[in-house]
């Protein structure tokens, strides 16, 4: 179980993102945090894995206070973070990190499970590099499948849907939803779409650096929708969106 | 396999330069101090002494495939200025792998260097695979040198891959690589340096593709560590309709220093060129992300490293 208690923080040039965000993701659970863009989601997803520290509050997971941790202590007590925007590297390759994800080398069988539970074909990507000649929709899923790799406690994913295809977004609901049958421990995802809140168990919906509302997704889903776009600026859109990649894969 | 003699320095030496292990089960040349102390012929590789000067002439038969050869070069103590001249002829159709690695040990203040000078003759439809790593250990301060000149004549639908490494313990040396690229011939070159405290690196390369369908792809990795310094140089020149790719990668870890300068001329109007190059530290985000998965910084700068040398 994941709880944070007041957290705050501003951006280093200045305003304040987050003023006092009190939350707690329950085990077992699909957690979806949406809101509008602005509102705090990335930021706090940073602050959760390490990336950023809190102007003050507390992050307590699993009821150790984590919150003076760094990055690396965190990831070695459970937690994991699948960028917004994964990082490319010239010379390690897709197995490479997993098995860095996983800490133990892999057999090619093992490599395999995790890719095909992203769904790609494994023999076409264990020996690839991780470098700039994969496509959005498939260095989205490698990010995916190295926190799977983990198994840890806590997986937050930044916005898996940005900068993928339609094609790639389908089978990635797919991929969620098998992974919430599965998980042990909490699970974020931070998301714009419809589609990822409508699997979520649980919805928070972050604006303007606070909790606005909080429960399962069969009663915020449709207040959010109720809402319209246009009359708040704060709902999920409904459409899936492109960035940059139009074609199916 | 038979059982070499040879001192543990060079044991040492072959075994991390070449495919050593107490002998070679192929055609091989052992150089020790600039002296050939060991060699075999086989069927299909030849090995004799270069008439005119210090070195080997290797003929590798026509229409041979798999064949394999190794020429490790040791210098196992200072005040050693070997110089050497390996000529190899692939003949027409021939498949080769060639190792040719190079170990400077200086355990005392003198200088030690070694200088190979290779010339690669492939006719038609040949293809060579040639290794090339470069290691120097010791404890001595005397500079350690290694300078490899090689000349590539690739004859028609011929193709070489050259492989080099030279990852550390080198404290100065100057590749000079040039290639003539025949009609349809292909050549392809990778190269890694890993330079740290005082070490220099230079790397000059010069690509004449005259032959219609010839192919270059070139590509150095390279890190500069400590307060070491590389320089690259590469000169593809397109004299007919041909396609050359070089791509020169070089991260910096602290005061490391490296120039590059890449050139690209063409001679033809369906010469296709293509360079790029980047220099700089490792990505903050690559860092921050493999420290997601639990590695310290150190460990991921190091596993980066790694990697991108590979």
């Amino acid at each position: 179980m994941l709880q944070l208690e007041k957290l705050t923080w501003s951006a280093p040039e200045g305003g304040q993102v987050l003023n006092g965000v009190d939350l707690v993701i329950p085990d077992n659970k699909l957690v979806v945090i949406t809101g509008p863009n602005g509102g705090g989601k990335t930021t706090l997803a940073k602050l959760i894995a390490g990336l950023e520290k809190p102007d003050s509050g507390r992050i307590i997971l699993d009821g150790r206070d984590i919150t003076g941790l760094d990055i690396t202590e965190r990831a070695r007590l459970g937690v994991s973070y699948a960028f917004q925007q994964p990082v490319r590297f010239k010379g390690l390759t897709v197995t490479d990190l997993l098995e860095l994800a996983s800490g133990k080398k892999l057999s090619h069988s093992e490599a395999c499970d995790y890719l095909a539970r992203v769904g790609l074909c494994a023999n076409e990507y264990v020996n690839r590099e991780v470098n700039a000649t994969l496509s959005g929709g498939e260095i989205k899923r490698i990010e995916l499948a190295t926190v799977i790799a983990r198994h840890t406690r806590l997986s937050i994913f930044d916005e898996p849907e940005a900068g993928i295809d339609l094609w790639s977004f389908n089978s990635l609901i797919d991929v969620f939803r098998e992974l919430q049958n599965s998980i042990d421990g909490s699970m974020i995802i931070i998301s714009h779409q419809e589609r990822i809140l409508s699997i979520a168990d649980e919805i928070v919906v972050i604006a303007d650096g606070r909790v606005t509302s909080q429960g399962p997704s069969s009663v915020i889903l449709p207040q959010l929708l109720a809402g319209g776009a246009a009359a708040c600026g704060k709902c999920p859109k409904k459409e899936v969106k492109y960035c940059g990649e139009n074609k199916p894969e | 396999m038979e059982k070499i003699n040879l001192s543990e320095i060079t044991a040492q030496l072959l075994k991390s330069v070449s495919d050593y292990k107490d002998g070679f089960a192929h055609a091989f040349s052992i150089r020790e101090n600039g002296c050939g102390v060991s060699r075999r012929s086989t069927e299909n590789v030849k090995i004799e002494d270069k008439p005119d000067a210090p070195g080997l002439v290797i003929r590798v038969a026509p229409g041979s495939k798999g064949e394999k050869v190794s020429i490790p070069a040791c210098v196992t103590h200072g005040n050693i200025d070997d110089i050497v001249y390996n000529d190899f002829y692939i003949g027409e159709g021939a498949d080769v792998r060639i190792i040719a690695g190079c170990g400077v040990h200086v355990s005392t203040g003198e200088p030690a260097r070694h200088n190979g000078i290779h010339r690669f003759f492939l006719e038609k439809g040949a293809h060579a695979i040639y290794e090339e790593k470069h290691v120097a250990t010791g404890n001595g301060k005397g500079v350690r040198s290694i300078g490899p000149v090689t000349e590539i004549y690739l004859g028609e639908d011929s193709e070489l891959e050259m492989d080099s490494l030279q990852l550390g313990g080198v404290d100065r040396t100057l590749r000079q690589t040039k290639a003539v690229v025949g009609e349809k011939a292909r050549l392809i070159i990778r190269e890694r340096i890993l330079t740290d405290g005082e070490q220099e690196a230079k790397t000059e390369f010069e690509v004449e593709m005259n032959g219609a369908g010839s192919s270059v792809s070139l590509v150095s990795r390279s890190v500069a560590k400590g307060s070491s310094y590389q320089a690259y140089r590469s000169r593809i020149i397109g004299n007919a309709p041909c396609t050359g790719h070089s791509e020169c990668d070089a991260i910096i870890v602290g005061g490391g220093r490296v120039d590059a300068s890449p050139e690209l001329v063409a001679n033809d109007g369906d010469a296709a060129l293509i360079h790029e190059a980047a220099i700089g530290k490792i990505a903050g985000e690559q860092i921050v992300k493999l420290r997601t998965l639990g590695l310290t910084e150190e460990e991921a700068e190091n596993r980066i490293v790694s990697g991108f040398l590979k």
